[in-house]
């Protein structure tokens, strides 16, 4: 990871799709999500990605596992949780 | 003023807000959906998200990436059908299927070698369920039923015919371009494994749009292969859905006045609908009984879409229509209607009828107009 990346909590996607539904499901919990493009480092996957503040970490990894929501990368404070990832092909 | 009665070809007037989505897209918005990561770009995203989700709230889906969009249904047929049939797969379907069922099958034939078994109507209705049931064999890959006949406006059982096709494990396609947004439909609860929609009729939609539901259970070969704004360093396309099924840029514009014709749907009430649409039929279908010479064909049963086919004495259909056009405006559609099918079943192959076909927009004060005119036409001819 590079330093610009040290802060940084994004969740990417394989598809526009996805990323649209986690926004969705995200705002109506109350959560607030931005959507922004990807950066190059993370993926070349889908266009977009969403992006939550560090301090709201524990709340979203909990809305990913409930609604078992379709990610590729999260990213937490730059680094990639990967062991609670529901990956599209592997559910 | 214009009197339009062929809402199963079309239906038109959309409501109101349906031309605003559309004015609104291609004026305000204009990004390509999932591409680029800009603010016209994710508006164009969300259009299609949001759509997508109108419409599972209607049909009754918890997952709605399993919606494809296509460009109507026709589109969505062949993908079904091209998706699933293999070499020598026999095909069970209605006697009241469209040609954007029929014709896939005939080339698919000669392709292919799949044979296709029409199973007929019975005394007390539209399939004859038991022998639907004794020609399931070892080679039968999928039942094709259309749900509500574009000829005859009659709902075809799909619910009996949906659990036939899981005793056997087969699967169950029913072609929705006359049911959707007409009447209430739980996919869920009928069991289809694919269910394909055209955005145009009963959804208010603009054309060029409609779909496929896939069920969960179910992979299908897509048609087309090319870009998706998802996985571009790969050059195969992508394996989930809905990406898999929808390469290159979509109808946004037409998605987006879809949406807004779902949404008002949704909005007026599914329940609400229906009622009225029953109610305009049984209310034509009595007033035509009023004319002398008139021949009407298919069912008069309470539950049916406003779409009825008849002839008035021994004019030729496509002269009444002329007439109804020229001398009164008033819209209607003559022939065969894309399904020589459901024409020879009804026994009005070759000659066809003359179809009225009402939307929610209609009013009973209109078809009284339409009496009127085909009165004055039967005497005058």
């Amino acid at each position: 990871m590079s330093k610009e990346n040290k802060q940084i909590c994004v969740i990417t996607f394989h598809s526009t799709y996805y990323a649209l539904k986690a926004e969705d499901i995200f705002k109506k919990s109350g959560v607030k999500v931005k959507l922004i493009p990807v950066p190059r480092s993370l993926s070349s996957n889908c266009g977009i990605c969403l992006e939550f503040s560090c301090r709201e970490k524990e709340k979203i990894l909990n809305l990913v596992k409930i609604h078992k929501i379709k990610t590729e990368k999260i990213i937490i404070d730059g680094s990639p949780i990967l062991n609670i990832v529901w990956s599209v092909n592997g559910q | 003023m214009i009197f339009y009665f062929d809402n199963a070809a079309t239906s038109w007037p959309k409501p109101e807000s349906v031309y605003k989505a559309m004015d609104n897209f291609a004026r305000h918005i204009g990004g390509n959906p999932g591409r680029s990561a800009h603010r016209l770009s994710i508006a164009g995203a969300k259009i299609i998200y949001e759509t997508r989700e109108l419409l599972a709230n209607l049909f009754g889906i918890n997952d709605s990436s399993r919606i494809i969009f296509t460009a109507n249904a026709t589109e969505a047929i062949n993908l079904g059908l091209k998706g699933i049939l293999k070499k020598n797969d026999n095909v069970i379907v209605s006697s009241f299927e469209h040609n954007s069922v029929m014709r896939p099958l005939r080339f698919l034939e000669k392709e292919l070698n799949i044979s296709i078994t029409v199973v007929p109507p019975s005394s007390s209705g539209p399939v004859d369920i038991k022998e639907l049931e004794k020609n399931i064999s070892d080679q039968t890959k999928l039942i094709v039923i259309s749900h509500i006949s574009n000829v005859t406006g009659e709902i075809l059982p799909v619910n009996e015919i949906g659990s036939i096709a899981r005793k056997y494990n087969i699967l169950f396609m029913v072609d929705g371009a006359q049911s959707a947004g007409s009447i209430p439909i739980n996919l869920a609860e009928i069991g289809v494994s694919l269910f394909a929609f055209t955005g145009h009729k009963g959804l208010m939609g603009p054309q060029g749009t409609g779909g496929l539901y896939i069920a969960p259970d179910v992979d299908l070969i897509p048609l087309k292969q090319g870009g998706t704004g998802s996985r571009s360093e790969y050059e195969e396309q992508p394996d989930f859905l809905p990406d898999k099924y929808e390469a290159g840029t979509p109808n946004t514009v037409g998605i987006a006045g879809l949406g807004a014709g779902v949404k008002f749907i949704l909005n007026t009430g599914i329940e609400k609908i229906w009622k009225k649409k029953k109610s305009l039929s049984q209310y034509l279908l009595e007033r035509l009984k009023s004319i002398k010479d008139v021949q009407i064909y298919g069912s008069f049963k309470e539950d049916k879409l406003p779409i009825v086919s008849f002839n008035l004495g021994k004019i030729q259909p496509s002269k009444v229509a002329q007439l109804l056009d020229e001398k009164y405006k008033i819209m209607v559609r003559p022939g065969l209607h894309c399904a020589p099918l459901a024409h020879r079943t009804i026994g009005t192959f070759p000659e066809g009828t003359v179809r009225i076909s009402l939307g929610y927009f209609n009013t009973e004060k209109e078809i009284d107009y339409l009496i009127k005119c085909l009165k004055k036409i039967n005497k005058s001819v």
